[in-house]
């Protein structure tokens, strides 16, 4: 899995697009996928409960994140999700 | 001018298609159905006429998805209906349910036959009266209408779907099966004579609009989808806004109360009645549908002999014509119902008035009673 | 956190997320991809109905800012088919469960698909009847444990897509809501298509079926879908099983073929100008 997420041409040029990673605590139901998919890493259980008596995510590694987006599709409660900055090389 | 739309002039034709002529008159451009005897002429007239006034015809797999269908076109503002029997009326009794819960203007033409179950399907009868008032489970009120003639088939048609749409409520129109097929002389009148009432709108743009708070007359307007309202209805308890109300007792109450008060506070509005010889009367004859033609004629008789005889048709059985009937109902020493069943009627009569005074008259079979059978019942002491 | 809103809020009801959706259950991902497709799409939303029947999924047309019906058990897609055919001008969705779409809605389906008419389908299969609490279903697999079959389920799921694909639908395809934007991009070429369109999605129902059937916690069934899915664009659909160790999923069938409402405009138009030729009123006189 490691390697299919490292580019074929890596002499090329890569667009990130730096994003912000927004939640909102109060919706989160704690299914976990959010943290345990993020390929890298930036997620962690907040160790506060919320309103649901479940664990919302937190930003620990905001260097790390990529902006694959996964983290905002597979939350099935709108509870967490990205905003774009500018791109940069 | 005579256009597609409503065909004016002077015809013999049957009731079944009066009644779809009727609609399509009203404004009716959706029809949605399943072929069920005697009512399968209604659908296949309205398979004819629709396509040349622009309208659809759909049959559907069965009578539960015509009503989903019928009320699926009502939410899209177009005027709907579907015609069915006994045993198909039946399976419409769910989504029936759902058109009370959601307000949708919608009409169903019942043509009855002998029953219960698959019964005489060729044979008429008036078995689903009581049927069309409490067929479906919960409390709610809706409106039945039953013609004893092919012009009146035509007429209470229009009617019923004046009043569906005034008052966001499912209304039946029930012929007999001898009012269904029989042929007659129909006047359709020509447009400009013709009382057509539409749903109210809303007068609020889309974010004020909440589907379900009501008007002064208990009825809240009704947006159509596709004019930026979007909103939603649905079938469980709600609120004003329209959106689920699943634990409120006070919502539960309210919103019941209010579906059933909107037609019992116009009650009086709505009832309508067929009044003949009765200034004077002393036994009043109380018969509905095509019973009612044989009441008049055995009234009549009656007179001719002396009786001071009367005859009160129903042309509204629901909300029932209490008054209407509690009039005649002191001035008379008997109320002599006929109807062509076991019992259905004459019981909302006989727990109003006094049961003393009531002889019921029962006819199951296919014909309705014949005047003299009737005049037997009126003249006996 | 911050006040910034999630960017499909702005097509949600204001004041219905949070949803009653469990925690790891699919259909809020199904609602997710759902809005993001019509947003990829840029449609006119004032023209978009979601039309859902009984069951969790069910209460999507309550979260959704669209025109909405919410139907009784089983009737979706019969609401549905008097809407589009009345109102072809609108776009159509239904979203309901497999036992609402299935069992009691069975034959509405089959028809539906039948007459071709342009609608959009998209089934959340959980295996089960879980708002009633995990119940037995059409679709529930061969042994799986649930309320009504405690015993392990002794009857044959359907296979949904070759249902649909048997009975005339003009695409099928089945993903899992591990497949996020596999949906998306089914939903989007759904919405495009003109014609009977059906997606299944597999989700996974923590609560009832999940656990009854000892499926491990969220992030176990997550995985199972995610690891037993084997994508196979265009195979039979007859073959496209789902079982515990393997889940087919891909597109089955994407056709074309003459649309109801189309049909019904065309012989529309040749009866009036028949009629308008001939000087006639009517073909049914009284």
């Amino acid at each position: 899995m490691e390697a299919a997420r490292k580019p074929l041409s890596p002499e090329h040029n890569l667009k990130i697009i730096e994003v912000d990673i927004d939640t909102i605590p109060e919706r989160c139901k704690g299914c976990g996928l959010c943290i345990e998919l993020c390929p890298k890493d930036v997620l962690e259980e907040d160790p506060k409960l919320n309103m649901h008596g479940a664990h919302p995510p937190q930003v620990v590694k905001k260097e790390n994140c990529v902006g694959c987006g996964l983290c905002e599709e597979v939350c099935g409660d709108l509870a967490i999700f990205l905003i774009k900055k500018e791109e940069q090389k | 001018m005579i256009t597609r739309n409503i065909l004016t002039g002077t015809h013999f034709t049957q009731g079944d298609f009066a009644c779809a002529e009727g609609g399509i008159a009203a404004g009716c451009r959706f029809f949605a159905g399943y072929p069920i005897t005697p009512a399968t002429e209604v659908a296949e007239h309205m398979a004819r006429r629709l396509p040349e006034v622009g309208g659809v015809y759909l049959q559907m797999e069965d009578e539960i998805g015509s009503v989903a269908a019928i009320i699926g076109a009502s939410y899209g503002g177009v005027k709907s209906m579907t015609a069915t029997s006994g045993p198909g009326f039946s399976l419409m009794q769910e989504n029936i349910g759902l058109a009370v819960m959601t307000e949708a203007p919608i009409v169903i033409v019942d043509v009855m036959r002998g029953g219960p179950s698959t019964g005489q399907p060729t044979k008429s009868g008036q078995q689903d009266l009581m049927q069309a008032r409490w067929g479906s489970h919960g409390d709610y009120e809706i409106i039945a209408l039953a013609p004893s003639s092919v012009q009146e088939s035509f007429d209470l048609t229009i009617r019923a779907f004046n009043l569906s749409e005034k008052y966001r409520v499912p209304v039946f129109v029930m012929l007999d099966e001898v009012i269904g097929h029989l042929r007659e002389r129909l006047v359709i009148p020509p447009s400009d004579q013709l009382e057509i009432i539409d749903r109210k709108k809303p007068t609020v743009p889309p974010e004020q609009y909440n589907p379900f708070e009501p008007g002064k007359d208990l009825v809240p307007p009704m947006a159509v989808f596709g004019e930026g309202y979007r909103f939603y209805a649905t079938g469980l308890t709600h609120d004003e806004t329209g959106h689920p109300q699943t634990d409120s007792p006070e919502e539960q109450t309210k919103l019941v109360k209010r579906l059933c008060d909107k037609i019992r506070m116009n009650r009086d509005s709505i009832a309508q009645v067929k009044r003949h010889s009765l200034d004077d009367a002393k036994v009043c004859v109380i018969a509905y549908g095509s019973v009612a033609r044989s009441a008049v004629a055995a009234v009549n008789r009656a007179r001719e002999q002396g009786v001071k005889a009367g005859f009160l048709g129903l042309t509204t059985i629901w909300p029932f014509p209490d008054k209407e009937i509690e009039a005649v109902a002191d001035q008379v020493d008997r109320i002599v119902v006929a109807e062509m069943n076991y019992g259905q009627i004459v019981r909302e009569i006989e727990r109003r008035f006094d049961y003393r005074k009531i002889t019921f008259v029962p006819k199951l079979g296919e014909d309705p009673h014949t005047p003299d059978e009737l005049l037997h019942s009126i003249v006996r002491k | 956190m911050t006040q910034e809103m999630h960017p499909m809020e702005k097509f949600t009801r204001k004041g219905m997320i949070p949803h009653i959706w469990c925690a790891g259950c699919g259909d809020g991902v199904i609602l997710s991809e759902f809005l993001r497709a019509l947003d990829d799409l840029k449609m006119d939303l004032n023209k978009v109905v979601v039309v859902s029947g009984i069951g969790c999924i069910g209460r999507i047309s309550g979260y959704v800012k669209l025109d909405g019906f919410h139907t009784t058990h089983g009737r979706p897609i019969a609401f549905a088919v008097g809407l589009k055919a009345s109102r072809p001008d609108l776009k159509v969705v239904v979203i309901s469960g497999d036992g609402d779409l299935f069992s009691i809605g069975g034959n509405h389906f089959i028809h539906a698909a039948r007459r071709n008419i342009d609608i959009t389908v998209i089934c959340s299969n959980n295996f089960n009847y879980g708002m009633t609490g995990g119940q037995a279903g059409p679709t529930t697999i061969l042994e799986g444990r649930t309320t009504t079959s405690p015993y392990g389920n002794i009857e044959h799921p359907f296979n949904l897509v070759h249902l649909a694909a048997g009975s005339g639908a003009i695409y099928v395809s089945r993903w899992t809501t591990v497949h996020v934007r596999r949906i998306r991009e089914s939903i989007k070429k759904a919405l495009t298509k003109k014609g009977f369109t059906f997606i299944e999605v597999i989700t996974p129902c923590p609560e009832q079926y999940g656990r009854r059937n000892r499926m491990g916690e969220i992030m176990d069934q997550f995985n199972w879908l995610r690891e037993k899915s084997v994508v196979q664009h265009f195979s039979d659909p007859l073959k496209a099983e789902v079982a515990l160790d393997r889940i087919v999923v891909g597109e089955f069938v994407d056709i074309d073929k003459p649309e109801y409402t189309d049909l019904l405009r065309r012989q529309m138009m040749t009866v009036q100008g028949a009629l308008d030729k001939e000087g006639r009123l009517t073909n049914a006189p009284l």
